[in-house]
């Protein structure tokens, strides 16, 4: 069969992709052509709007903590044979995880109360994963449709939470109040000024490093220990698996309480670190966009660092392009992810049989 | 009492009006799925058609040019799903994934450049919408007690849409359980390589699934934009694409059992506007969120087998190789 032929190795992490990727622009740029604007100045703007000037890296960087947590948590079920699509729902759970510890026991000093409210996401992230993984071991219901099922009811219950008991009904908007300044993360204006560099006000903060080690610890975890070989074998067949003494059921529960545990970080950044105050629909669609960087990176936690970034310039070139061209909206960094799912997942195999019959013949001759 | 008969007349009303476009997309995905494809792309099928039938109908001032349009778009964004997912084996979830997102994105970002109304379409004169019909008879029944009103204010007054999905229904049942093409239809799904070796192509049997299940989308589509509302909205379809997979799977895959989960979750919609803030005996105020939660929470009891068993399609999920 073509579409299982082997390929040199840089062509399947390197070129393969980077086909794909390009398919995704070549299809984005005729969007923009077709209405009616020019796709190397909105390209040009983009750029620029992501990495041209200190403060647009860091809202960029900014935007990649939040595709690299749930960027990971997409990749980690992945290798255990999952589809996680959750993680919209796991991160808005997550908020109130945060939510809770920063409003409710900021009379703690701040180097107990920040490092219990990130477990405290993480914890509420893993246990609304956990239930879809449950499911799906021991009941059989398929995970992709119950983490479906689950985004809508964290929704109901996030909304109902936030509008009835948890708002500031001194502030008009469905949020609650300020947290205390001890309880929240430190900026990387703080950071950096420690050192004595001036960095501009942004909403970019520690939880960066955090989403970086986090993706240190997916590659451990995956690839260098006993839990994470049985992850991986689970993935690659439930047979063997048992065949090898080892619990699928068990496994998968685990595997998806560790990915809801890794969106569920993805509130640290936005709750702990940037809003300072939990409200409705924090969570944007980065938990959706998380399925995307991780197909792109093909579920390794570099791939999914390097996606990331690509996302994160997306965005915060994006909301610069919306503002610089008159036809052109936010949405438009909605149509290249959309575009870029298509491409680099669901027809990551279209160019791969051109490729192989390519380098068959070279190895031929 | 006949107040009562009235109240409760005008809320079966609504719930089959809001009931519609999760038949038209339940039943899209009962085409897909029963022939081995995962469809979670039905909220984006039905989004794009939305659109393409709000722009057409406003350009040519028709709302049956609009359901056109709206049906072809849909059938394009079905063909894509089937190109990724049959004729190049992808991952199903993933392409039904990506139509949604980029839907999304396309819808808003046209609308914009298009219509410079911030995502929207312009409104929509009455000659290009689908308006109420009467149904014959009318004046002469309505004074009839009870029944006049569930006549008068039931079964007639709904636009021609709605009219058109209650006749699909029980022909869609036909074809899925009464010819030669749903029995194919049902084998592809369950066992591709049986049919297969009957010699019967699954990729053309699985293509036409898609078509279906393509036109049904945009019926939904238009539907939402040019009967129900006067415009696109950006995102309108607001989950209902996924609120009719779930009574696909709540009503297990089969035409008139998803009919009535359909109704039945539309019926928790209706009536979730209806006991805003009212204090039920006993119970007291029950919040909005729990009754928009509980067609979700169903679904997810069903499919862990503690109210009945659902089986999926065996095959569904699953790219066809000849060589496996």
């Amino acid at each position: 069969m073509s579409a299982g032929a082997r390929l040199p190795r840089w062509v399947d992490l390197g070129l393969l992709p980077l086909l794909n990727l390009a398919a995704a622009f070549l299809l984005s740029g005729l969007v923009v052509l077709a209405i009616g604007e020019d796709p190397i100045k909105a390209l040009r703007i983009l750029v620029n709007g992501a990495v041209g000037y200190p403060e647009a890296v860091a809202f960029t960087l900014y935007y990649t903590t939040n595709f690299i947590l749930t960027g990971l948590a997409v990749a980690l079920a992945f290798h255990a044979g999952l589809f996680n699509i959750g993680g919209e729902g796991q991160a808005y759970v997550a908020g109130l995880g945060v939510g809770l510890v920063c409003l409710y026991l900021d009379f703690l000093p701040g180097f107990a109360v920040v490092p219990i409210a990130i477990l405290s996401a993480a914890a509420f992230g893993a246990a609304w994963a956990a239930i879809p993984g449950w499911l799906e071991a021991y009941r059989g219901s398929h995970v992709v449709i119950t983490t479906i099922m689950f985004n809508f009811l964290a929704a109901a219950l996030m909304t109902y939470l936030i509008t009835n008991w948890l708002l500031d009904p001194a502030h008009g908007a469905p949020e609650t109040r300020r947290f205390a300044g001890h309880t929240t993360l430190w900026t990387m204006q703080q950071m950096l000024g420690w050192f004595g560099i001036k960095a501009p006000r942004s909403p970019l903060n520690a939880a960066f490093f955090l989403a970086l080690a986090a993706a240190a610890f997916v590659w451990i975890y995956v690839w260098h220990t006993r839990a994470g070989y049985r992850l991986r074998t689970v993935g690659s067949s439930h047979k063997a698996a048992l065949y090898a003494g080892i619990d699928p059921a068990r496994t998968i529960v685990v595997a998806m309480a560790i990915s809801g545990a890794l969106a569920g970080l993805m509130a640290v950044n936005e709750i702990q670190g940037a809003q300072a105050r939990l409200l409705l629909s924090f969570t944007g669609g980065y938990g959706f966009v998380g399925i995307a960087v991780a197909l792109m990176g093909r579920n390794h936690p570099v791939g999914v660092c390097l996606a990331a970034l690509l996302f994160g310039a997306l965005y915060q070139g994006g909301a610069e392009l919306a503002f610089e061209m008159r036809n052109i909206n936010r949405e438009m960094v909605i149509v290249i992810q959309g575009l870029i799912i298509l491409f680099c997942g669901a027809l990551e195999n279209m160019f791969r049989p051109t490729l192989a019959r390519l380098f068959a013949r070279q190895g031929a001759a | 009492m006949e107040d009562l008969v009235l109240q409760t007349v005008s809320l079966l009303a609504s719930t089959v009006r809001l009931a519609v476009p999760l038949i038209l997309c339940a039943l899209a995905g009962l085409f897909a799925e029963r022939s081995g494809v995962v469809d979670i792309g039905l909220e984006g099928k039905m989004l794009a058609g939305a659109f393409a039938a709000a722009s057409v109908a406003f350009w040519l001032q028709s709302a049956w040019a609009g359901l056109a349009a709206a049906m072809l778009v849909s059938i394009a964004f079905a063909l894509v799903h089937g190109f990724a997912c049959i004729t190049h084996r992808g991952n199903q979830v993933v392409a039904g994934m990506a139509l949604n997102v980029l839907a999304v994105g396309l819808t808003a970002v046209l609308a914009f450049a298009w219509f410079q109304e911030g995502g929207k379409t312009p409104a929509l004169a009455d000659a290009a919408r689908f308006r109420p019909l009467q149904l014959p008879f009318v004046a002469e029944i309505s004074t009839v007690p009870v029944l006049g009103t569930i006549y008068a204010r039931l079964l007639s007054g709904h636009n021609a849409l709605v009219y058109l999905t209650a006749a699909l229904v029980p022909l869609v049942a036909f074809v899925v359980f009464r010819t030669r093409f749903g029995l194919r239809l049902r084998a592809v799904g369950e066992n591709p390589h049986a049919v297969d070796t009957a010699g019967i192509s699954v990729a053309r049997l699985r293509y036409q699934a898609m078509l279906a299940s393509g036109a049904l989308c945009g019926i939904a589509g238009a539907y939402l934009s040019t009967a129900q509302s006067a415009s696109f909205l950006r995102e309108m379809t607001a989950g209902k694409g996924f609120l009719a997979l779930a009574a696909l799977i709540f009503g297990k895959w089969m035409p008139i059992p998803t009919l009535f989960a359909c109704l039945l979750f539309a019926f928790a919609d209706a009536l979730q506007g209806r006991l805003q803030g009212v204090a039920l005996p006993g119970i007291g105020v029950v919040p909005v969120q729990a009754i928009q939660a509980l067609p979700y929470l169903l679904t997810i009891l069903l499919l862990a087998g503690f109210v009945g068993k659902a089986h999926a399609p065996r095959a569904s999920g699953i790219p066809y190789s000849k060589e496996k």
